[in-house]
């Protein structure tokens, strides 16, 4: 028979994937549930998965890309938009969601034990049934643009698990953090318009003259973003080390962000 | 030892007061951190100022202290204890909800814990998609939900509402559904709080025998709750917590006495020390009220006690006419009876009913009498009138007691006692008839 310990722990506590792994019936009924509750009671349902992508890349292809004439690497600008949208849809909604997941979930913090980790993990997990379809549409932009595939794009489920792991990383912060601070749901809005910005969306990292493009993917999504666009459309116009480098960020950001959480999690219940 | 299911030893825990209704903002914490090195210039030339760090200090409070526990496999344990005396932050502890602060337990088994029924219900979700989202949530295995499945359903009683989102169920159909999914939770250790106190009472006595069951079934039940008929009737051993210590363990009978005992202070007693702001007016003025059972001030009683209620007044006019008298509330503020010393309305004569008093400091006293009121709180009003219906002082709800079951009436029903009364009645039966007579079934005799 199994015995359990329970005793006062003290600093940094160890991840325990074991126990992930046993409570994994319990990660995949809380992705259930928020894919199966995201679209009740909306007219248009899941076609919201599409139609966010699209009126932003419309917004941006008439803003940036006719008007200001934004350069785009050569590629037709509203598929040079549309495929960076996708991660970054993937990655913000994924971020605001985890980011509230603990607070929003604080009925089954007081109430029940299981791993705090999977609360966050389902709520970022849950965000690939709407990155799935939009890709389908994207595969369909492919074809009308006649862009054909080159060998990167055996890249891009790497840059997937990339994405998720920048917003599960970022997720893992924030939702800690909300859990004290509830300023960061009012953070999170601001944080990731920013973001976007700040992230080579609308524009194209070679903007950033060369010798700084590097230290660009200081900025995770840069790397994301770039890594998607070399994928698909097979740009790739020295942006290697940038992707390099907003990998290794997110690693850190990741092992930082499971340390954070793990230290908080003991005093979730008595603080939420 | 391997008889043991949970062993605990100096089990505390510390709560930073504040700490659980309000959360830290960020600009809490930058002034804090921003201060805190002025905070350090200025101790050093302060003396005094260590008081001030001294009042971190006094913020904190242990919820739960030094607790030992010894539960061995199969036990069911009841534990009672006032509202923050502790039972829930221990059982939050022995859930791993939450983490003590010292002493440690160890727990052998696999541990279910239910601390409110529908724990993570989602009202957009039918009512199948709840029992297999909350079965999991309890930390039931997908397979076991599909067995037990059917069988949730029935003891739910929702079987027409299987594919209707749970928004739209009555609030007693979607309780129902939730105990369903719980009483099916199958671990070895069961920690249950307060969860019986739901339903209609036919359900209510399902619930109970559900329990019952679980705890005949070998396994290890700790049980709070505040209904403690039902708890004196589910675990024979029981313990008592007080201001987060274990004041006594034993059985239950004994601890529940204990406990109803232990509530001498509270509102079961109200006295005005300054005249002036007293209820009342300048010509009758009320000093104090109280409960007496037992000839100890107290505001916890068992439903088999008879109850005193003491009011002391002064009149302040000579010659007044003064019918003392109370109004006994109910939980929800409805009245059960009001009762006045009136002549007519006295099952004694009482000596100053209907007189003319004389300036001085009265006490009236009416007895409640015992087997009358059903378990629950109830709350008393006190009236003074002068010439039979002038209010001169009119004190609402100005004390309340509880009156606790003893488990007494409750060797066969364990269910809600629906009523605000309880008395014991006289019932009898009669055989009339051993067969029916052909064509007088209408007869009665």
């Amino acid at each position: 028979m199994p015995v359990i310990w329970i005793r006062p722990t003290r600093g940094w506590a160890s991840f325990n994937l074991r126990e992930l792994i046993e409570y994994r019936e319990l990660l995949y009924f809380l992705i259930w549930r928020d894919i199966k509750v995201r679209y009740k009671q909306t007219a248009l349902g899941i076609g919201w998965a599409v139609l966010q992508p699209m009126l932003t890349m419309l917004v941006f292809s008439v803003f940036f890309g006719r008007l200001a004439g934004v350069p785009s690497d050569g590629i037709p600008y509203p598929i040079f938009a549309f495929t960076a949208l996708l991660p970054w849809q993937l990655f913000s909604h994924a971020v605001s969601e985890s980011g509230n997941s603990l607070v929003m979930n604080q009925q089954l913090l007081t109430k029940v034990y299981f791993p705090r980790l999977v609360i966050p993990l389902a709520a970022v997990l849950a965000g690939i049934v709407d990155f799935a379809i939009a890709f389908v549409v994207l595969l369909g932009m492919l074809v009308y643009y006649g862009i054909a595939p080159t060998p990167a794009f055996l890249m891009l489920p790497f840059f997937i698990l990339l994405a998720i792991a920048a917003a599960f990383a970022v997720g893992l912060w924030l939702s800690a953090l909300n859990v004290q601070y509830r300023d960061v749901r009012y953070v999170i809005p601001f944080l990731t318009q920013f973001w976007l910005f700040a992230t080579p969306i609308a524009y194209s990292s070679s903007l950033v003259p060369d010798a700084w493009r590097m230290w660009y993917g200081f900025n995770p999504m840069a790397g994301v973003v770039e890594g998607f666009r070399w994928a698909l459309l097979g740009t790739a116009n020295g942006t290697g080390s940038l992707m390099v480098v907003s990998t290794l960020v997110i690693a850190l950001l990741f092992a930082g962000g499971l340390g954070y959480f793990r230290r908080m999690e003991r005093t979730f219940a008595d603080v939420v | 030892m391997s008889d043991l299911a949970i062993r605990a030893e100096h089990l505390g825990k510390l709560y930073h007061l504040g700490a659980r209704e309000r959360y830290r903002t960020l600009r809490d914490t930058l002034t804090d951190s921003a201060l805190a090195p002025l905070r350090s210039i200025t101790s050093a030339f302060q003396r005094r100022d260590s008081a001030a760090h001294g009042s971190v200090a006094d913020n904190a409070f242990w919820a739960l202290k030094d607790i030992a526990l010894e539960i061995k496999l199969g036990e069911s344990v009841g534990i009672i204890g006032r509202n923050g005396a502790g039972k829930s932050t221990l059982l939050k502890i022995l859930a791993r909800i939450t983490e003590p602060t010292t002493g440690y337990a160890e727990i052998h088994g696999r541990v279910g814990s239910l601390l409110e029924v529908g724990t993570g219900f989602h009202p957009e979700l039918t009512g199948r998609e709840n029992i297999f989202l909350n079965g999991a949530i309890l930390g039931m295995k997908r397979a076991e939900i599909v067995r037990q499945f059917d069988e949730i359903v029935a003891f739910a009683e929702i079987e027409k509402f299987l594919d209707t989102p749970v928004k739209r169920y009555s609030s007693g159909m979607y309780v129902r559904l939730a105990f369903a999914v719980a009483a099916h939770l199958q671990p070895e250790i069961l920690l249950v709080d307060e969860v019986l106190a739901v339903g209609d009472a036919a359900f209510q006595k399902k619930c109970l025998g559900k329990m019952q069951d679980v705890a005949g079934e070998g396994r290890t039940v700790i049980f709070v709750s505040h209904n403690l008929g039902s708890l004196a009737n589910l675990c024979p051993r029981a313990i008592l917590l007080a201001q987060g210590e274990k004041r006594r363990e034993g059985a239950s009978g004994a601890i529940i006495a204990e406990y109803v005992a232990l509530g001498k202070q509270d509102r079961g007693q109200v006295v005005w020390r300054e005249l002036q702001l007293a209820p009342g007016n300048e010509r009758v003025r009320l000093r104090a009220a109280r409960i007496v059972v037992n000839g100890q001030v107290t505001a916890d009683t068992d439903i088999h006690q008879d109850i005193q209620v003491e009011i002391e007044f002064w009149n302040l006019q000579d010659g007044a006419h003064l019918t003392p008298s109370i109004h006994l509330l109910d939980k929800l503020g409805n009245v059960v009876l009001a009762s006045a010393n009136l002549a007519s309305a006295n099952l004694f004569q009482d000596e100053w009913a209907g007189c003319a008093y004389p300036r001085g400091l009265y006490r009236a006293v009416c007895t409640l009498p015992g087997d009358f009121l059903n378990d629950g709180y109830y709350s008393i009003t006190v009236v003074i009138t002068t010439d039979v219906s002038q209010p001169q002082v009119y004190a609402r709800e100005v004390i309340a007691f509880m009156v606790h079951d003893t488990g007494a009436m409750r060797k066969e029903f364990g269910g809600e006692w629906l009523g605000v009364v309880r008395p014991r009645l006289a019932w009898r039966t009669q055989r009339l008839m051993a067969e029916p007579r052909e064509g007088r079934l209408e007869e009665r005799e």
